[in-house]
């Protein structure tokens, strides 16, 4: 185990961030921890990085103690942050070098290095450039870069792909799976995309409030709901009826917005309208992971996410207006 | 071994920036040759001070009046690498923080020796000459900056926005140039006020380098040398406690 996390708890003043959470993650594995904003995903992970220290409980990254060897954790561990975290007055390569600095990797390695991971991460042509004219998604690649420079056994990636658009998340993942493929990293990711999550990884931990909820591969969580998912709008549901057919297995009622987990639901539908009243729109899927969210909190991912989407480009505004 | 590399990188980081921000450099230059050709040319056209003219008195004023703004100002650099995810990058890396907060303060006074050094160059149109006694100058310049950034470094690690800083700062600022003695001289003041000048610390900065300009002196060099250095050791031992307790 590469790492591993025993009763692991966090409380600010008057919030539990982290409420007892234990997990373990095989080397060579992408473990995920996913759920919705202020479920303490990154105060796991700044706690795993030794930025913050625990309340009780502990952890070992690489065989050592977060509390005890902050040190040697932090030299086994790269960590991309969720804001951006380079300079952006300094050069990509600039930053590299000054990552390698404070890494103390000697000066030959280092080059070498440098010159590598900008080589993986496709910035080699760009190197010399303020990093205050690469795109979001050029920014995120060159802090991966960074995050392996020491060559660390274990990478974290906080919400790697947060605010940028779809194709660039899409080159994010490739090199994310680049990555475990040659380097035969551990990475542990969080996000708050059911999508993400599912696409990149081996196990997944659904957080919320602090908790795990369920830890299993996405295969399998999905696989527990046995069934598809119809989703219909209806006034006035008839719900009873509903639960009383053997081939539902759940039903939740948000607002009037209904999810059914159904065995067959091709076979089964006709019924199901029927019965359930006068329905405005009916909508059948496999399950995805948002269903599986919803099947063990009773709730979908909170409203509030949508805003913090932006969340990247402001701060990345914001830094360009300061100088 | 490491740390040193590791303060080496803090440096290098800080100068690098600083020679790349030119507006930076030039407002904190541009302000106060204000103060020096308007103020003081101003002012020098009716008043003396002594047998000196006044512009000329306030020149070594103007010259810690740089510095004192600078090196304040330039804890508001923490504030931005703690709004951006910057600061997080340096504070996980395996160094200490008493690194990192000793790579920032030789960072700092980077910056503010060498605009001193700008104002400084200017010294002849004034009639100034020094000889060797610039090196002392410049011994004197670094001790007090090491202290004022302090200062700067202290309140940037607590505040968490770029305006609560300006804010703080400004109320730091003045009464520590207004008490100085850059614009007036120190004896003949009343009471109330002598005692407050005497607690300014930056009045044993502009006292020494007045004393190696242009010969004033009110409390002389030695006594001007200890009590900067008690400052500069002062501000080192809360800015370091400062740093370490410093929160993401």
């Amino acid at each position: 185990m590469i790492v591993e996390v025993n009763n692991l708890t966090k409380k600010f003043e008057n919030l539990v961030a982290v409420d007892g959470i234990n997990f373990s993650i095989n080397e060579g594995e992408i473990f995920g921890l996913l759920g919705p904003n202020g479920a303490g995903k990154t105060t796991t992970l700044h706690m795993l990085a030794t930025l913050i220290k625990p309340t009780d409980g502990n952890a070992s990254v690489n065989g050592f103690d977060i509390s005890k060897q902050s040190s040697k954790v932090r030299h086994s561990i790269g960590i991309v942050f969720q804001e951006p975290s380079s300079d952006d007055l300094l050069t990509g390569y600039e930053n590299l070098k000054l990552h390698a600095l404070m890494y103390g990797i000697p000066r030959d390695v280092a080059l070498k290095r440098i010159d590598e991971v900008l080589e993986l991460v496709d910035l080699t042509d760009r190197k010399n450039d303020q990093v205050k004219k690469y795109s979001g998604g050029m920014r995120r690649r060159l802090e991966i870069a960074r995050g392996l420079l020491h060559e660390p056994k274990v990478l974290f990636l906080d919400e790697p792909t947060l605010g940028l658009d779809p194709q660039t998340r899409e080159h994010i993942w490739t090199y994310v799976e680049k990555l475990v493929k040659e380097k035969k990293l551990t990475i542990i990711i969080t996000t708050h995309y059911m999508d993400e999550a599912d696409r990149l990884c081996d196990k997944i931990a659904i957080v919320d409030h602090g908790k795990i909820v369920v830890l299993d591969s996405p295969e399998n969580l999905k696989k527990v709901l046995g069934g598809d998912i119809i989703r219909l709008r209806v006034e006035n549901p008839n719900l009873d009826a509903v639960k009383k057919l053997n081939y539902v297995k759940q039903v939740d009622n948000l607002d009037g917005n209904i999810s059914l987990t159904v065995s067959d639901a091709n076979a089964h539908l006709q019924e199901i309208l029927n019965l359930i009243g006068k329905v405005s729109s009916v909508e059948v899927h496999s399950p995805t992971l948002d269903d599986v969210f919803l099947h063990y909190t009773g709730r979908e991912f909170r409203e509030d996410d949508k805003q913090a989407e932006g969340g990247f480009w402001q701060r990345a505004m914001t830094m360009r207006a300061r100088r | 071994m490491s740390e040193l590399t590791g303060l080496y990188a803090i440096w290098e980081r800080e100068f690098k920036i600083f020679l790349r921000e030119k507006s930076r450099i030039i407002t904190t230059i541009i302000s106060p040759l204000m103060w020096l050709f308007i103020f003081g040319g101003g002012l020098g056209s009716s008043f003396s001070v002594g047998n000196f003219n006044y512009q000329l008195f306030l020149y070594p004023g103007v010259v810690v009046m740089s510095v004192l703004f600078s090196s304040i100002f330039y804890g508001s650099y923490v504030v931005w690498d703690k709004r951006l995810d910057f600061l997080k990058e340096v504070l996980v890396a395996p160094i200490n923080r008493v690194t990192i907060f000793f790579g920032k303060v030789l960072g700092g006074v980077t910056d503010a020796v060498l605009q001193a050094t700008i104002i400084m160059i200017l010294a002849p149109l004034f009639g100034i000459s020094f000889g060797l006694q610039f090196l002392l100058i410049y011994v004197f310049l670094f001790i007090l900056i090491v202290g004022l950034v302090s200062i700067g470094l202290t309140i940037g690690s607590m505040m968490e926005s770029p305006e609560g800083f300006g804010l703080i700062v400004s109320f730091v600022n003045f009464p520590l140039f207004f008490l100085s003695g850059a614009l007036f001289p120190l004896n003949n003041l009343p009471e109330w006020l002598t005692v407050f000048t005497r607690l300014d610390p930056v009045t044993y900065g502009v006292d020494a380098i007045r004393s190696l300009m242009i010969g004033v002196s009110t409390f002389g060099l030695a006594f001007d040398f200890l009590v900067l250095i008690g400052f500069g050791l002062l501000m080192i031992g809360i800015g370091t406690f400062a740093f370490r307790r410093m929160k993401l």
